[in-house]
Formats: structure tokens, sequence, C-alpha cells
């Protein structure tokens, strides 16, 4: 199995990629977790098992509730962040090329 | 395929790197970055003022429908050499970002191609991270827009 291919595919869900932000900054059971969705609880476990599974998320157990976390070196693995940031400026220097072959053949 | 446009962000370090190459000459993609008309329809901003010439300054504006304004940037040019390098500092007003300071090097590499490279240097390290963030959380704010947009008329 592709590893990390299957992390692309995780984040590739906006739910999931919800759910990173989310854990960007805290630990969060799952039921508050899911309080912030409006889809049905055994969906968000859903993610969170895919999530988990593909390392992206860590599990704790504290009390009656499971904590999740953010595998933080798993995230600077996949430069996560940079895709959508890359991204922006792809469709934006396509346009600019666009744009100016429109003036270059205007301006002939 | 390759993608045409990279960027790299070095782990520790409080710069991003973009290079995007061009089917197009340097004159015209030094034109699409200095004529006002030009830049309003690929950055999709308004340009309220731009002074292409060494401690000039610029204003690009960014409103919705309602006429809120999205976006709000402003710099000062340090230097710029026609077709060849614009050296100027940005930031987004009211949007909680230090001043960053861009080098934009234009570069002929053919009759008809051109390359950009964009070095972008913050003021830390985690300014960097938090732009990078900023389409990463804008990606499921927009998503959420959209939803709710959609379920609005029920």
């Amino acid at each position: 199995m592709n590893l990390r291919r299957d992390i692309f595919q995780a984040i590739a869900d906006p739910t999931r990629r919800a759910i990173l932000l989310l854990l960007a900054t805290q630990s969060l059971s799952a039921g508050s977790i899911a309080a912030n969705f409006e889809t049905a609880r055994p969906t968000v476990s859903k993610h969170l098992q895919i999530l988990t599974s593909c390392e992206l998320l860590s599990q704790r157990q504290k009390g009656r509730e499971v904590y999740y976390q953010l595998n933080i070196e798993k995230m600077k693995e996949i430069e996560d962040f940079i895709e959508p940031f890359r991204k922006i400026w792809e469709e934006r220097f396509d346009k600019l090329e666009q744009v100016m072959k429109n003036y270059q053949s205007n301006n002939q | 395929m390759e993608p045409k446009t990279k960027v790299s962000a070095p782990e520790g370090l409080q710069e991003i790197l973009i290079t995007r190459t061009f089917n197009l000459p340097v004159e015209l993609l030094y034109k699409a970055h200095t004529i006002p008309s030009l830049i309003e329809q690929w950055m999709n901003n308004k340009v309220l003022e731009l002074n292409n010439e060494a401690f000039g300054s610029y204003q690009f504006e960014n409103k919705d429908e309602h006429g809120n304004i999205l976006f709000l940037a402003q710099g000062c040019i340090h230097s710029i050499v026609e077709n060849s390098q614009i050296v100027r500092t940005f930031q987004m007003v009211n949007a909680g970002f230090p001043v960053q300071l861009e080098f934009l090097d234009f570069k002929s590499t053919s009759n008809n191609q051109s390359k950009l490279d964009i070095k972008i240097i913050f003021k830390s390290v985690e300014d960097r991270n938090n732009l990078l963030k900023l389409p990463f959380a804008q990606g499921i704010n927009g998503a959420h827009n959209r939803l709710q947009k959609i379920l609005k008329p029920l």
C-alpha cells in the first residue's frame, strides 16, 4: 500500500482538512471534534479513523474519552500547507499567461 | 506532469520561493506586473495606485459584490529595472501580518519564454508559516460559504 498517496487522499476531503485545522492548536476528544460539524457523529468517527490510519493524527486515552492530536512530523512531511498556496499561484499565473497572450495578439 | 509553478518553503527559513516559467517573452511578463489594467485582469484586484519607480508606492484592493473590502494590500517599490527586477515591500492591511520583502526576478529563457523567480522574506519563520496556512484555512471557509449559499433557499 502506498502510504504517501493515502495521505494525499486523506487531506483531499474538506471535512478532514477542517479536522486537521481544528487540531492545529489543541488536542480534542472525538465528541468535541464532532460538535464542530453538522455531519453525523459516525461520519466524523470514520474521518478520524482515516486520519489516524495514515498517521496524521494520534490517539490518547484520557479517562473515558479518546483524545486526538495532530502528528506534526507527518504534517511537515507532506508539506500540506504549501499545496493550497501553490495552487493559488498556479491559477493566478495561468491567468496571467492567458491575459498576456490576448494582449499580445491584440497589439500585433 | 511536473507542475508549472513551484513553491518551496525551506524548513527553518523565513522565506518562500515561487518559480514559474511562462510561454511569454520577458517584456510581456514584465508588463503584466507593471501596467495596472493588466494586473487587474490576472490578479483580480483593483489597482488604486502604482508608481513604477524607486521609492514609488502601490495599493491593490479587492471588494465583494456589496462593496466590502476583502483585501487591501500596499507597499513601496524599493528598486525597479525594466524586464529584469522589482524589489518591493508588501503588506496586507488589517490582516495581522507584518510587512514582507519581495524580490521579483524576470529572466528571458528564449524568444518566447521567460521565467519569474519570486523570493519573499518574512519577519519570522512563524509569520511565513501563518501566511502559508492562509489559503488552507480559506479553502475550508470557502467550502463552508459555498455550502451556506446552496443551503440558504431551503
